[in-house]
């Protein structure tokens, strides 16, 4: 029997992690939700962000919360430039060829990185990575309790965003009749290029409250397609109810997955959960149709 | 040789067909026909095996095959086409019609022979190798019907052959189906155009809301109140006959 | 066949028996790699082209393959020959599962795409973990390099192996285009519901290509630990593998015979370019993803504007033959 504390300890450093889950997979299943595309290279684009912040700190001594409005701008308009010049040109059709097109986004992502940063694993170190709270029996390393919580903030503003805002009403009214949206004069080409670099600026954000804690490769994206997809396919593809639900559940199995399994076999939770869903629940928690 | 008795598919709270019976009888070209909306593709979609009917019977030769998959009611000898043309687009007509004929043998030799044989049948003998995608409507509608004769039904279900055609193009289809009946084929088929319905139906059946209203000779249907207040709206009849 | 086509063939025929006579030996070699990559390529693209069941995960066939042969013969003393015919039928049968699940619970295009990525990165977590793959250590078969091991002390002969396999695998790709069951496949591809219509067990069908895919591309996998002679979950089940299958065959043509042998001929030169730019310019140190970034964009452009691939532009010059792109 595992002692209690340990496993108290193991949920909410789950639930810490599914904080910026939450805000990789809230960008994912808003791409899905507007534009019925599957961004395969949504890991990838989330690496290159983690790149970016890596290099403005050891470059500049850009501390990585402080490059939270850096990186989201700039993830924001990467995404909307990528959209307009590549994706959205092929994004209606086939949804097998847009899936392979962001493919071939994520396979030259992956190898500009390894190409021009080299394949090691690169770390942040701020100077608070070792400071300790005290949460009743555990204790909570100081950066992910301020990732957790900016996360929060960070998707409490663009729900706030979606529902107050015009462009906001824009979007969500595309999501839900993209003719009809036409018809009354809302630009769905610009509104769909919007959405899609508001996915992508989630990553910047995500990126950010990843590198105190976290680490980046090459490889990184790869790493994080599956759990994105994982998250968004649990919640209901396009729910933003089921990306934030997805996101904590996820984070709390893969951190008692490693406690109970152990490092390497935990990771299997993640792609157990991902086929179950797709083979007895596709509409996920929370999703209306698949 | 088809017999549906009191079939219902609802969709969601939709009843898109509400207890619909009709009888095909072997040899004959039965049409339905009813307004837009009437339930007339679902009742087709039902039979045919690609929505399983939430009551009611479908029986093939006295053999029921309510709820089979459409391969195997394809088999048993009954096939459908499509009102939205559905052509395998990157391959010839010969392949499309191919993949039918396959049905009966794996033979290469006898599929092509045969597909062959039923593209003169409805006159694409000249398009063998045209693409899929190249067709004109009217080639394609007459692909679904070939690729469908191919299989060697008993009996033809047509869901709207003629719609989106010109007069010259429907003279010409209503004159393959004539032949199609002739060789011994059964066909029940959808149809707006009445001049079709009339020309090749000896009998029709009317649906409205899900609802099978008449059924009768194509010159009975036609006078019959509840059949033109369906299709021309409530009190018509009365200011038809007045 | 026209005889330009005949012509043709005869002549490539010929040139790929000569050619390792011809060249120093790590030509050889590369020829062999480009031969592999159109077996298992084709291997993904009886499934993936003819039948348009777009797989991301096909590494979960290619690592079963080379886990079981080897297994059979560093744990059980199989003699790797017999390990072979083994393997493919373990290949088959995870297709056969992982079809039979998806298939029946009806997930089509991209949703399929990504089930299948996940089989393999759940296989790839086992391997890394179960004790009879030996875990992230990998595995070793002993070198004993005889013909009766599956072993060649001249590489001449995991040459001839090579193109052997491209052969059969062409071969068949050829029985796919003049038979009922490809003809079945690409119906289903074109348009399930018409295909259903027409009498098609589309359920079954699609098992059955998976299971044969899955059979070959295991194959592909014994091959593979043969040659090498190490195997480890990230060789056999990483996404690099599925991809590259993917790759050679939607840049070469999906469907067609040639297209997973011309794109595998692309990757190839792309590779040996990459290589010399690499050396005249030291800043690259690293070649490999160099090739993959040109392979990537190819794949891009592809999808957009060349839906049949590299096939279709050889098929037009060449055949002379007109092709449709829908």
């Amino acid at each position: 029997m595992v002692d209690p504390a340990i496993i108290l300890a193991g949920v909410l450093n789950g639930l810490l992690a599914g904080g910026i889950y939450v805000l990789v997979a809230v960008g994912l299943t808003l791409i899905y939700g507007v534009l019925h595309i599957i961004n395969f290279a949504h890991g990838s684009l989330l690496m290159l962000a983690m790149y970016a912040v890596f290099f403005l700190w050891r470059l500049l001594g850009v501390d990585p919360y402080l490059a939270l409005p850096i990186v989201i701008g700039g993830a924001f308009v990467f995404g909307f430039v990528l959209y307009r010049l590549l994706i959205g040109r092929f994004s209606h059709g086939k949804d097998e060829n847009i899936l392979l097109i962001t493919l071939g986004v994520s396979i030259v992502a992956d190898n500009a990185a390894l190409l021009f940063f080299g394949g090691d694993t690169e770390t942040i170190a701020v100077p608070y990575a070792g400071e300790i709270i005290q949460f009743g029996a555990a204790f909570l390393p100081l950066p992910k309790v301020v990732s957790f919580v900016a996360a929060l903030v960070l998707c409490a503003v663009l729900g706030l965003f979606m529902a107050r805002s015009d462009t906001g009403k824009a979007i969500r009214a595309v999501a839900k009749e993209r003719q009809g949206a036409r018809l009354v004069g809302i630009d769905v080409e610009k509104i769909f290029a919007i959405s899609y670099g508001i996915g992508i600026g989630c990553l910047g954000a995500a990126a950010c409250l990843l590198m105190p804690t976290f680490y980046v490769t090459p490889q990184s994206g790869y790493a994080f397609v599956l759990v994105a997809f994982t998250i968004v396919v649990l919640g209901g593809m396009g729910s933003f109810l089921g990306a934030a639900v997805g996101g904590f559940l996820i984070g709390v199995t893969e951190s008692l997955g490693g406690l109970f399994l152990g490092e390497q076999l935990g990771q299997i939770g993640i792609s157990l959960i991902f086929i179950l869903i797709l083979l007895f629940k596709p509409t996920g928690l929370f999703g209306s149709k698949a | 040789m088809l017999e549906v008795r009191e079939l219902s598919k609802s969709f969601g709270g939709l009843k898109a067909v509400d207890k619909a019976s009709l009888d095909v009888r072997q040899g004959e070209i039965v049409a339905l026909i009813g307004p837009n909306g009437a339930g007339k593709t679902t009742l087709f979609a039902a039979i045919a095996g690609f929505h399983r009917p939430d009551t009611g019977r479908v029986a093939l030769d006295g053999r029921d095959i309510t709820g089979l998959p459409p391969h195997k009611i394809c088999a048993a000898g009954m096939v459908r086409t499509f009102q939205i043309t559905q052509p395998f687009a990157k391959i010839s007509v010969r392949d499309n019609i191919m993949v039918g004929a396959y049905l009966a043998s794996p033979d290469r030799g006898l599929a092509r022979k045969l597909a062959e044989a039923v593209a003169a049948q409805v006159g694409m003998e000249d398009q063998l190798d045209q693409m899929g995608a190249d067709l004109t409507v009217a080639g394609r509608k007459r692909l679904e019907l070939a690729r469908a004769l191919a299989t060697g039904p008993r009996l033809l279900l047509l869901d709207e052959v003629m719609a989106g055609l010109n007069p010259s193009e429907i003279v010409d289809i209503v004159a393959v189906i004539k032949g199609i009946a002739k060789a011994g084929v059964t066909v029940l088929l959808i149809e707006h155009v009445m001049q079709a319905v009339t020309s090749l139906a000896e009998r029709v059946y009317v649906l409205n809301q899900g609802r099978m209203i008449a059924e009768g000779t194509p010159a009975g249907i036609a006078n019959n109140p509840e059949v033109v207040e369906a299709y021309l709206g409530h009190g018509a009849a009365k200011v038809l006959r007045a | 066949m026209t005889p330009l086509v005949r012509g043709l063939l005869v002549f490539g025929f010929a040139a790929a028996v000569i050619y390792p006579f011809l060249v120093p030996n790590y030509l050889v070699n590369i020829a062999m790699l480009m031969f592999f990559t159109a077996f298992i390529g084709q291997s993904w693209n009886i499934s993936g082209g003819f039948a348009g069941q777009t797989s991301f995960g096909h590494a979960v066939f290619f690592g079963v393959g080379a886990y079981t042969s080897t297994i059979l013969q560093v744990t059980h003393g199989w003699n790797a020959w017999l390990a072979w015919p083994a393997s493919m039928a373990m290949g088959g049968a995870v297709g056969c599962m992982i079809a039979m699940l998806s298939f029946r619970a009806g997930l089509k295009g991209s949703y399929f795409a990504l089930i299948t990525l996940a089989f393999a990165e759940v296989f790839r977590i086992l391997a890394n973990s179960v004790g009879f793959t030996r875990g992230g250590l990998g595995m070793l078969i002993k070198a004993d390099q005889r013909p009766e091991n599956f072993q060649f002390k001249d590489s001449i002969w995991i040459y001839y192996l090579a193109f052997a396999l491209c052969i059969v695998s062409l071969l068949i790709a050829w029985q796919l285009t003049r038979s009922r069951f490809g003809a079945r496949l690409v119906a289903i591809r074109e348009n399930e519901d018409a295909a259903r219509a027409l009498g098609i067990d589309v359920f079954t069908e699609k098992v059955k290509v998976l299971t044969l895919s899955g059979a070959m591309c295991a194959a592909g996998g014994t091959f593979y630990a043969q040659k090498y002679l190490y195997i480890d979950p990230s060789i056999a089940f990483g996404i690099d593998k599925s991809v590259e299958m993917l790759l050679v065959t939607m840049v070469g043509g999906a469907g067609t015979i040639f297209g997973p042998l011309i794109g595998s001929v692309a990757l190839t030169f792309i590779n040996e370019a990459t290589r010399w730019v690499a050396s005249a310019v030291p800043a690259l140190k690293n070649v490999q993803p160099l090739s993959l970034i040109v392979y990537g964009i190819m794949l891009m452009l592809i999808v957009a504007r060349l839906p049949d691939g590299l096939m279709s532009l050889f098929a037009a010059k060449v055949l002379g033959r007109k092709q449709r792109h829908a």
